[in-house]
């Protein structure tokens, strides 16, 4: 009995140990969002909101160009959006690309045997329509980057392609008898580590199926969506939380998903997001895919796309807000 | 209430903890004790100074009545009245009121010499308010992380905390305190299944005895637990239950600030399959 007991102990000792092994430990910070007591907050643990800290410092912007050069027209030959520059603006602006895109590489990322108004190189073809859609988020959807915007160092960080890109999922490979996994149950990364569904990217954020799935009324009536459309659901904010580095609490009372009038603000600022998002996938980023090499295209063949952690990083605000496109308001849209 | 005639010769003096002779005495069926008092007095604070929450709250409906902790900016701190200090009270009353009975519990076991079982079971019980109330707000430097005190709110409090970490259900203790509640049901209703088959044969057969419950499961699946045995299995699920419940939330927040999903990470990257 005495050595049962033991064994007991020993095992509870064990498994104590590796419940612990994965996990943090206090102090910890909490942000309340809500009302005393309705558990409305925002859990971090300080030693790692340090590193995404510091992992999220803006670079120091280049001087404003004096406003009293040529157009950049009249001096280069192949200027087709960048129009309303002038020569050092224009030139500052290149400098700051290459910084913020490709610094090791330099111009010649883009420009290629001292051409520079070739197209011959792909990257520069995709770069002036990044130009295109950085403008476009800048103008068109003030309603979610609000006036601190974006620069292509919100997504780049001064690599050529952003850290959190994504193309369409085949899922993991199984042995043709072993069944269909129906596009989950295989712990995703893009959705937390859960068996969720694990592409919620090609189905909401840049196809436009339904995000809503509850019922309106207490007993379920006339509510035809199903299970598998709210581990939908459910995957994508995974994905919403996790880009955000923030809990469901963020955005929901958890009491009422569905109602708005129990939500944050920041839900709606989210609604938009998605729109955004959709808007920059299908419009901007799906029709490069002839553009690009192979190797940059996804498994299934389709162009490398945006989602919430393209910008965010794992922050609710994109390098927690300050805005860089202050020092760069020819990002802000072209010049009437 | 009227006393059965053998009851009499339990009642025996003495065996008290605290207050001596002072308060061992029994009023109708209740024993009193020193801690039958505190009890009293405990339990009836804490519910005047409810009534006295709702009073001043913006609603007289039962669901809706809502007694919150403070704010978190009040830490670990003393919060005015009417801004959760008076769930701080109500917290002390209530934690009181706890202890005190469970104490009580002690002091008959002692008078009647039997174990302390019930007791300690019910102290499991406490331990687990204690951790929700006390322990994980200490370790999280805030009494506004205690549950608020209403029977609509303390679910949506439930419901918020359970979606800070994005999936409640990979916490690893809230699976094994599920788990244990399951198994305790489904123990206690097989336990009941099995002695009222014994004591219900069908007609014309006689009352059965615990040899006939341990060849049933024996026939069934090779081996009975027992007549005791069945109920150190039953209190031991059950209490693990409870127990796995406290450590469940208490690491939520103090041990672990990310969805709970990401925690299984270690298990993914175990060598034998990454
Ligand atoms: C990330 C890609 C990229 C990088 C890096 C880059 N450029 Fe450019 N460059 C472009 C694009 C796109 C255009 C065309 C702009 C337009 O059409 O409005 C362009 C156009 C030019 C032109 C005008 C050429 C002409 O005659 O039409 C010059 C000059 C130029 N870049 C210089 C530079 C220099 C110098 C550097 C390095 C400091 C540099 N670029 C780095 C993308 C890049
Ligand atoms: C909303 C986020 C976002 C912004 C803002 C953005 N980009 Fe991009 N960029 C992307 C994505 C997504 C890709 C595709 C990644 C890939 O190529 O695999 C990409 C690809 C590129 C590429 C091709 C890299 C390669 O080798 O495949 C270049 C060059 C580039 N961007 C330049 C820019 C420039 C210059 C700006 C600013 C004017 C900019 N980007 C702004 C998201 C962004
Ligand atoms: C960054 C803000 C944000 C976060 C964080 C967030 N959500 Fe959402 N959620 C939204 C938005 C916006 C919608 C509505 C989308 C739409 O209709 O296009 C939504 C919709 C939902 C819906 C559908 C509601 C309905 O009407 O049926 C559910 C369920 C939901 N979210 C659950 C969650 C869960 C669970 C989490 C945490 C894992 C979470 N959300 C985190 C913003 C967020
Ligand atoms: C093009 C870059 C970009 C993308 C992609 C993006 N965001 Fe944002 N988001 C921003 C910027 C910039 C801000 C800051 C706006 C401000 O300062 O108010 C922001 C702010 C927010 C906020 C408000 C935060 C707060 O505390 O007020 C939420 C919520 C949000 N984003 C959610 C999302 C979601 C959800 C997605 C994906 C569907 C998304 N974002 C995709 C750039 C982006």
């Amino acid at each position: 009995m005495r050595n049962f007991s033991m064994k007991l102990f020993g095992t509870a000792l064990l498994a104590g140990c590796m419940l612990l092994a994965g996990c943090e430990r206090p102090p910890i910070e909490s942000v309340q969002r809500g009302y005393r007591g309705t558990g409305m907050l925002q859990v971090y643990n300080p030693r790692t909101l340090e590193e995404v800290r510091a992992a999220n410092e803006v670079p120091a912007s280049i001087p404003l160009a004096p406003g009293d050069s040529p157009k950049a027209t009249t001096v280069y030959k192949n200027v087709q959006v960048l129009t309303d520059l002038n020569v050092a603006e224009f030139t500052r602006l290149m400098v700051s690309m290459t910084n913020w895109v490709s610094p090791k590489e330099g111009c010649a990322y883009c420009h290629a045997g001292g051409d520079f108004a070739a197209d011959t190189v792909y990257a520069k073809t995709v770069a002036r329509r990044m130009l295109q859609m950085t403008r476009h988020i800048n103008t068109d959807w003030k309603k979610h980057v609000a006036e601190t915007g974006v620069t292509c160092y919100t997504c780049h960080r001064g690599q050529p392609v952003p850290a959190q890109v994504w193309t369409q999922d085949p899922g993991p490979k199984t042995a043709a008898q072993a069944g269909n996994r129906a596009e989950q149950n295989a712990a995703a990364m893009k959705v937390g580590l859960t068996s969720l569904p694990y592409d919620p990217f090609s189905y909401y954020l840049k196809g436009e199926y339904p995000i809503p799935v509850a019922g309106e009324q207490a007993l379920p009536a006339d509510n035809r969506h199903s299970i598998k459309e709210t581990e939908g659901t459910y995957g994508l904010m995974m994905h919403l939380s996790q880009s955000l580095g923030v809990n469901c609490t963020y955005c929901h009372n958890s009491r009422a998903f569905y109602d708005w009038d129990q939500s944050t603000p920041q839900r709606q600022t989210a609604w938009y997001g998605i729109r955004m998002v959709r808007d920059l996938n299908n419009d901007y980023l799906e029709p490069l895919g002839p553009t690009y090499p192979k190797e940059r295209l996804g498994p299934l063949g389709d162009a490398p796309k945006a989602n919430c952690g393209t910008c965010h990083q794992g922050v609710y605000k994109p390098l927690f807000g300050v805005s860089m496109l202050k020092d760069h308001p020819e990002l802000a849209g072209a010049k009437r | 209430m009227a006393m059965l005639s053998f009851e009499k010769k339990y009642r025996v003096r003495g065996g008290t903890l605290l207050g001596g002779d002072l308060f061992d005495f029994w009023m109708g069926p209740f024993y009193v004790g020193f801690f039958g008092i505190t009890t009293i007095f405990f339990s009836f604070l804490g519910t005047a100074l409810i009534f006295y929450g709702a009073a001043i709250g913006p609603t007289w409906n039962v669901w809706q009545i809502s007694i919150a902790p403070p704010d978190l900016s009040y830490g670990l701190g003393l919060a005015p009245l009417k801004e959760g200090g008076l769930w701080q009270i109500i917290t002390v009353c209530a934690i009181g009121a706890f202890v005190s009975w469970a104490l009580r519990e002690v002091e008959i076991c002692r008078k009647l010499g039997i174990g302390f079982h019930v007791p300690f079971a019910f102290s499991v019980a406490i331990f687990a308010y204690v951790t929700l109330v006390v322990i994980r707000p200490i370790l999280l430097g805030a009494w506004g992380h205690g549950f608020p005190y209403g029977i609509l709110s303390h679910l949506d409090w439930v419901s918020n905390v359970g979606y800070q970490y994005l999936h409640f259900h990979y916490n690893p203790a809230h699976m094994l305190a599920i788990t244990f509640f399951f198994t305790t049901t489904l123990a206690l209703s097989m336990h009941g299944a099995l002695v009222l088959s014994a004591t219900n044969p069908s007609k014309g057969e006689v009352v059965k005895t615990p040899e006939h419950e341990n060849t049933f499961f024996r026939d069934a699946i090779g081996y009975s637990i027992g007549t005791l045995g069945i109920h150190r299995l039953g209190l031991f699920l059950a209490l693990s239950a409870g127990f796995w419940s406290a450590v469940c939330i208490v690491i939520s927040g103090p041990f672990w600030t990310r969805g709970w999903p990401e925690w299984w990470g270690w298990w993914l990257n175990l060598p034998v399959w990454r």
